[in-house]
């Protein structure tokens, strides 16, 4: 794979590239100047206050915002790079990126194993879908997910009748069913318990080096069980990336943010 | 095999429905000339018109109940198709109008020397035909393509339609629009060469009108089978999940719109003739709302909802109409606060709310015992 936009300290390729993007909304700047590289296989931990532009920068990867200056790139493995800022949502999807929102959104009339069905790497055009047919490779391969996400006996209920935590789960199966090269999870811990958490957390775990997996949280429980790496974002642009202990311990961290959490901690 | 025995049971329900239907235009035809059993042939036309409506509200149910799509421009795809076939059977009067003109009584009357450019190939059935189906499927094409990229949804969605059918009624009230202004097309003669009023052309029709609803019936649960109705409907419960999961909705949307209008105008196609005529009234914003109200009424989101709907609350207001002319609004709007209120899957989801209580009912009692 080419080289060069990779930066000299790294010697994992790349997946990708995050880097001078700048978005302002109404003279806000969301995003100021970020930069931000992620590895293959990398599973990374964003934190940051709230407004540090942590859904501003989901947003801009998955294409649904698109950033004022700077560019997004992803690397494929043959050494091709695609320019995300000039795709659409669903073609960004198409190239393995896949996103999981902070609200569960599953589609709740559906079948847990239609859910999954739907999320198939097959083809996605109007004729393509109104003439499909349901393989055995398709349907091993739903079990193994649902396997995965601990659904497996409730394959045939209706998705709107699981728990909060399950919900969250079948939407991870529903990224894992479209093998994406990365995946995007923003807050998966929100609303669980704290054994649903620590699930959770497995369940992320055991996804790092298939994939590539960008984690947005608030729980520190949850990051201290998950983090590799961490990436503190702070006004829109990136104030410290290390590992938890090393970025915990920063003072200026600290000041931004452990230090308010800190503080409201002391209120209570 | 669960799904198979499913499937037959659902085309039994479908075939006892036509045959019950078929019975209407074979009572007519061969059937007793008075007494309980006898059906005249202007009660056929009005459950023909019944069934237009059924079909009319099963397009809309395709968009709204499985879609998550509330168009308010139902009516307008409607009577489009109503026109395209209207202006056919102006053309078969000949010269036997008021003015004994080749030209349709309404031109004679505004001053036309000839028959405008756009009305010459409606002398072809298979034209008008054709017309029927892809003049409101070009207009939900270009406005959904334009509406579905911009991203407009839910109630903005709504509104805009509420807009283009508003302005359209008001372009065919103008006498200068080529379409009859505010009169319209009637007094049709001839349909295919038989006389429109004799009653073996009044139960063809109602024939025909069944045809398409079972036509429809089929369509819309070959597409609830595919993978395309289970994404229709994915984008009803959570769109954005849609298109994170690779799918561009804009086109799902733009195909099921296309689609839906081409049903409603064929089966305004088909009300033209077994009515007598059309005119702009027909494309009031009024009349889309009532047809969300037979959909909301019957069941949204279920097979038969609408049929049923559509067919009682016409059923309703050609007795109130008749016998309290002036509280049929009323009525109507009564019966739609109490379904939203107290029916939310409308009459079909009755059975399911009333088994459901009953076993509510039972556990408690289990409990308390």
């Amino acid at each position: 794979m080419s080289t060069h936009h990779t930066p000299l300290y790294r010697d994992t390729p790349l997946i990708l590239s995050v880097s001078g993007v700048t978005k302002a909304f109404d003279g806000f700047k969301a995003i100021d100047d970020l930069n931000f590289y992620l590895e293959e296989g990398e599973l990374r931990t964003i934190i940051g206050p709230n407004g540090a532009g942590k859904s501003t920068f989901m947003d801009i990867i998955t294409g649904r915002t698109r950033p004022d200056v700077g560019s997004v790139t992803m690397h494929e493995k043959d050494g091709r790079d695609y320019n995300l800022a000039k795709l659409r949502e669903f073609e960004i999807n198409r190239r393995g990126i896949g996103r999981k929102f902070q609200t569960p959104s599953i589609y709740k009339s559906h079948t847990v194993y239609d859910n999954l069905i739907l999320s198939l790497n097959k083809k996605r055009g109007v004729f393509a879908t109104l003439f499909y047919r349901e393989s055995r490779e398709d349907r091993e391969r739903i079990m193994e997910v649902l396997k995965t996400v601990r659904l497996d006996t409730r394959a045939n209920d209706l998705a709107g009748m699981l728990s909060h935590g399950q919900k969250q789960w079948l939407e991870i199966g529903m990224l894992l069913a479209q093998d994406p090269r990365l995946l995007l999870i923003d807050e998966p811990a929100a609303g669980m318990s704290d054994e649903e958490t620590e699930r959770t957390g497995e369940l992320l775990m055991s996804l790092e080096n298939k994939h590539s997996l960008i984690v947005i949280e608030h729980d520190m429980e949850f990051i201290r069980q998950i983090a590799r790496k961490v990436t503190v974002l702070h006004q829109g642009h990136v104030l410290k990336e290390g590992s938890f202990e090393s970025v915990k311990a920063d003072p200026e961290v600290i000041q931004v943010y452990l230090g308010r959490q800190g503080k409201r901690a002391e209120n209570n | 095999m669960k799904f198979s025995t499913e499937m037959k049971k659902e085309m039994g329900i479908l075939c006892l429905v036509t045959g019950l239907l078929m019975l209407i235009p074979l009572f007519n035809a061969v059937g007793p000339e008075s007494g309980p059993l006898s059906v005249s042939a202007f009660q056929v036309s009005l459950w023909g018109k019944y069934l237009t409506y059924a079909v009319l509200a099963m397009s809309l149910n395709l968009l709204w109940g499985y879609t998550g799509l509330l168009c308010l421009c139902q009516s307008l795809f409607f009577a489009l198709g109503g026109y395209a076939m209207g202006m056919y059977l102006m053309l078969m009067i000949g010269e036997r109008g008021a003015y004994k003109s080749v030209l349709p009584d309404f031109m004679v009357f505004l001053g036309y020397q000839k028959l405008p450019l756009h009305w010459e190939p409606f002398y072809n059935f298979a034209f008008t035909v054709g017309a029927v189906l892809w003049v409101p499927g070009l207009l939900a094409f270009v406005f959904g393509f334009l509406a579905f990229r911009s991203r407009i949804k839910g109630v903005y969605f709504s509104i805009l339609t509420q807009a283009l059918t508003y302005a359209a009624c008001l372009m065919f009230f103008r006498n200068d629009f080529t379409f009859g202004g505010n009169n319209g097309f009637t007094d049709f003669k001839d349909i295919l060469g038989c006389n429109i009023n004799s009653d073996a052309t009044i139960r063809g029709l109602f024939i025909a009108t069944t045809a398409l609803m079972v036509c429809t019936y089929l369509i819309t649960s070959g597409l609830l089978a595919s993978k395309l109705g289970k994404v229709q409907q994915a984008i009803r419960d959570s769109e954005n999940r849609v298109l994170f999961s690779g799918y561009s909705t804009t086109s799902f949307k733009l195909m099921i719109f296309v689609l839906s209008a081409m049903i409603a105008g064929a089966a305004g196609a088909l009300y033209v003739p077994q009515v007598g005529g059309i005119n702009p009234s027909a494309m009031e914003a009024a009349k889309s709302l009532e047809v969300v109200v037979w959909v909301a009424v019957g069941g949204r989101g279920t097979k038969w909802g609408p049929v049923i709907g559509a067919i009682l609350v016409n059923f309703i207001k050609s007795y109130t109409t008749h016998a309290f002319p002036d509280y049929w609004l009323i009525i109507m709007g009564g019966m739609f606060v109490c379904v939203v209120l107290f029916m939310p899957d409308g009459i079909v989801g009755v059975y399911k709310q009333a088994k459901s209580y009953f076993a509510r009912q039972r556990s408690l009692e289990t409990t308390a015992a």
